[in-house]
C-alpha cells in the first residue's frame, strides 16, 4: 500500500518535472524567436560589441516598450540594417544615437541624458527622499521634547476606577 | 484639520496629473523635424518609375507630404478626406508610399480615386527613416523655404483637416517664400 502510493507520488513528481522542463524548452524557443536577430558579420569584435549595446538602448517606436534588439516590427529592422551599417563604417555610438535622435527625439533613447527637462525625473526621487528623512526626523525631534502630560492624583484615582468597573463588566 | 486637509490636497493634485495623464496619448511622440529642413530625396514616382521626384522642385510652394501604405487601416480611412482636400487648388498633397507594393498601391489608388499629385516609392523606408516616419498615415506640412512646419501622425479627419491643417496652409502661403 505504502509501496503502492510513493510510486504514484514519484510518477506524479516525474510528470510534473517533464512538464516544467518542456514547458521552459517552449518558452526558450519564443525568446529565441523574438530576438529577431540577424546574423551579423563584424570586422572586430568592439563594432559587434557597440553594436549590441546600441540596439539594446534605443527604443522601437512601433512597439515601443520593446528595444530595437527585441523588436520583430518592419521599422526596427530597418533601423537595425541602419545601425549595422553605421557601426561598419566605424560612425561612433555618439554618432549612431544623435542620427536616430535627429529623427525621432530624444524618445527612442531608453537612457535619457541629463538636461533641463530630463532633471525633474533624475532628481526628483532623490529630493523625495530627502524630504521624508528630514520630515521624520523632524517628527521624531518634536516627539522625543514633549512633555508627557501630569496627571493629578484625582485624574490617577478616576482613571483607577474606570480600569476596575471595565474589569467587573468582563 | 489641516492634517486631513493636506493628504486630501496631496490625492486632488494626484488625480489632477492622473487625469492629465490619460488624455495624453502614448503613441504621440513629438517630432523633433519640426523647423528643420525637410530631409532631401529623389525617389521613383509610383505610375512612371523611370523617373523620380524629389521636394527641390516644391521650392517657394507650401505642401503636404503624407506617408502611407496600401495595407494600413487608418490610411484607407483618411483617403475620401484626403480626396476631399484634393479639390483645394491650395493644395500641393504629395504621396510617399512607405514600404509598399508599388502593384498594390497603384491598384488602391485606380479603385478609389488619386489624392496626390505626385507619390513616390520609398520601397526600402530610407525616406522614411530620415522623415521620423514610425507609424503610417503620418501627415508633414512643408512651407515654401523647404521647412517642416507641422507633422502629424495618425488618420486626418475633417475636423483637424479644417482646425488645423487649412489654417495652417492658408497662413503658410501668406509668408514670404
Amino acid at each position: 500500500m505504502i509501496i503502492n502510493q510513493l510510486t504514484l507520488f514519484w510518477t506524479k513528481l516525474f510528470r510534473a518535472k517533464l512538464f516544467v522542463v518542456a514547458c521552459l524548452f517552449l518558452f526558450s524557443l519564443v525568446s529565441l524567436s523574438q530576438a529577431g536577430i540577424e546574423v551579423r558579420n563584424f570586422s572586430n569584435s568592439a563594432q559587434e560589441r557597440r553594436y549590441h549595446q546600441l540596439v539594446d538602448e534605443i527604443r522601437c517606436l512601433v512597439c515601443q516598450n520593446q528595444n530595437l534588439a527585441d523588436s520583430n516590427s518592419q521599422l526596427a529592422q530597418d533601423l537595425r540594417n541602419k545601425i549595422y551599417d553605421k557601426v561598419k563604417a566605424n560612425q561612433t555610438n555618439q554618432q549612431v544615437i544623435d542620427y536616430m535622435v535627429e529623427r525621432y527625439g530624444q524618445f527612442v533613447l531608453y537612457n535619457p541624458p541629463f538636461d533641463l527637462v530630463t532633471s525633474f525625473i533624475w532628481i526628483g526621487p532623490f529630493i523625495l527622499v530627502i524630504a521624508a528623512i528630514i520630515l521624520l526626523v523632524i517628527t521624531i525631534v518634536s516627539r522625543s521634547k514633549a512633555t508627557p502630560v501630569e496627571l493629578s492624583e484625582a485624574d490617577h484615582t478616576r482613571y483607577r476606577k474606570l480600569l476596575d468597573n471595565e474589569d467587573k463588566n468582563t | 484639520m489641516l492634517r486631513y486637509l493636506i493628504p486630501l490636497a496631496v490625492f486632488i493634485i494626484l488625480v489632477i496629473f492622473l487625469a492629465i495623464g490619460l488624455k495624453n496619448d502614448p503613441r504621440y511622440v513629438p517630432s523633433p523635424l519640426i523647423g528643420k529642413p525637410a530631409p532631401d530625396f529623389s525617389l521613383p514616382r509610383l505610375f512612371t518609375p523611370s523617373t523620380t521626384f524629389g521636394p527641390k522642385s516644391l521650392r517657394g510652394k507650401v505642401w503636404i507630404l503624407n506617408a502611407w501604405t496600401s495595407d494600413c487601416v487608418g490610411c484607407r480611412q483618411e483617403h475620401p478626406y484626403l480626396l476631399a482636400l484634393s479639390k483645394n487648388k491650395l493644395i500641393n498633397l504629395i504621396g510617399l508610399d512607405y514600404r509598399d507594393s508599388n502593384t498594390l498601391a497603384i491598384a488602391l489608388l485606380k479603385e478609389h480615386g488619386n489624392p496626390y499629385q505626385v507619390v513616390v516609392t520609398d520601397q526600402d523606408g530610407s525616406v522614411g527613416i530620415d522623415y521620423g516616419v514610425y507609424a503610417v498615415p503620418e501627415t508633414f506640412i512643408i512651407d515654401k523655404k523647404g521647412i517642416i512646419r507641422f507633422k502629424y501622425i495618425g488618420p486626418l479627419f475633417p475636423d483637424e483637416i479644417n482646425k488645423t491643417i487649412l489654417p495652417l496652409i492658408k497662413k503658410l502661403n501668406e509668408e514670404v517664400g
